[in-house]
């Protein structure tokens, strides 16, 4: 449940937003959420829900729409382009869980399947980012 | 829009003060004196956590002898509790493998950390901090806006050097700064205490160096125990600690 952790600070950015932005309701919360953190969307969504619940200003039922982004990684390197899925039978249960928590860490866990260096980088897809808030005045 | 910043004072909001153990050098002993600083102030009975940032090199596991220990998941990360204290560290992801991060990434982990880590209520969270004046210790300061920090250098010239920088940006910054720490010192040179009043921070004194300090490294009780700890104790009650 660290997705709860994730989905509480997607609330609060969204809430502060939209006191700067002086909303009197929200209505739309568009949440991209990269492959590389392996956010168990379900639950996810349920934490969103919950925590929406009695918010200032009111968080519209169904406001929060997900969406997922396939991961890119790029090796400085040499220049090969890989995903989060090409390699992912690759770690153990362990190392997917800790790309899971932190998902720099895939830089201790992984190497470049071309060349074998360490230094890539997450170019997209890393975690979780609030994209858009749509509401009313 | 980054939305783990607007959740970071709110799993701060518990802890009442904030302490980094910080140097501008490294290999000077602040792992050492930020984990005998956090089991001083658990055995005093105050409720303390641990926060290693030192993400290249993290030590403070190994001086408190953490083993299969484990952080579990509840609405976040809730540290596991190593000698009465609440421990974090990134070892607990990486596995004691090379951690090859760069800038931008140091400052997604340590994001992610203060994001996800539910410390509940402490009265003292110390911070294990990495060396000089780089990403981690910009993002302390920029995120943890009441910490305080503890500086240590050792007798040495070099490391002065360094630590002079260090200084120089917190008090430009008008961060507390609750004191220098002259630790393993071998003689009894006043350099060190010469070269701090040159600044508005107080010298807190001398930690001798302890051969038999070693033989302690991975056992909390013995490391209570060593004259290293008894000369940090008395540093520390010139600062209320």
């Amino acid at each position: 449940m660290h997705e709860w952790a994730l989905a509480e600070s997607i609330v609060m950015a969204t809430i502060e937003e939209a006191q700067k932005e002086k909303l009197k309701t929200i209505t739309q919360v568009t949440v991209h959420i990269g492959e590389l953190q392996q956010i168990e969307k379900e639950i996810f969504l349920f934490a969103l829900n919950e925590l929406a619940k009695s918010q200032k200003p009111p968080i519209k039922k169904d406001a929060f729409q997900l969406k997922t982004d396939k991961s890119t990684l790029t090796c400085k390197n040499c220049g090969e382009t890989w995903s989060y899925s090409d390699m992912k039978k690759k770690f153990n249960e362990t190392e997917s869980e800790s790309i899971h928590f932190i998902p720099e860490v895939v830089f201790v866990h992984a190497r470049c399947p071309q060349c074998g260096s360490p230094d890539f980088e997450i170019t997209k897809g890393r975690g979780v980012v609030l994209s858009s808030i749509k509401g009313v005045r | 829009m980054e939305p783990r910043t607007s959740v970071i004072q709110k799993r701060l909001k518990n802890i009442n003060r904030i302490i980094a153990v910080a140097s501008g050098k490294g290999g000077v002993g602040k792992s050492l004196v930020a984990s005998s600083l956090a089991l001083h102030l658990s055995q005093k009975g105050y409720r303390v956590g641990l926060l290693d940032l030192d993400l290249y090199g993290p030590s403070s596991h190994i001086i408190l002898g953490v083993k299969k220990e484990f952080p579990t998941e509840e609405k976040g990360i809730i540290p596991p509790m190593i000698h009465g204290i609440s421990f974090m560290s990134i070892v607990f992801f990486t596995e004691e493998k090379p951690s090859p991060f760069r800038g931008g990434d140091i400052s997604n982990i340590i994001l992610e950390l203060l994001a996800i880590t539910q410390w509940g209520s402490l009265d003292f969270l110390i911070i294990d901090m990495p060396p000089g004046i780089g990403d981690e210790t910009l993002d302390v300061i920029r995120y943890m806006k009441t910490s305080e920090f503890l500086v240590v250098t050792t007798p040495s010239k070099v490391a002065m050097g360094a630590v002079g920088k260090l200084l120089n940006i917190l008090i430009e910054l008008k961060k507390p700064v609750l004191g220098v720490i002259e630790n393993m010192t071998m003689t009894e040179s006043s350099f060190i205490e010469q070269t701090v009043s040159r600044v508005p921070v107080r010298y807190l004194g001398r930690i001798h160096f302890d051969e038999t300090l070693e033989e302690s490294i991975g056992n909390p009780d013995r490391l209570s125990e060593t004259k290293a700890m008894k000369d940090l104790t008395v540093l520390l009650q010139k600062i209320d600690l």
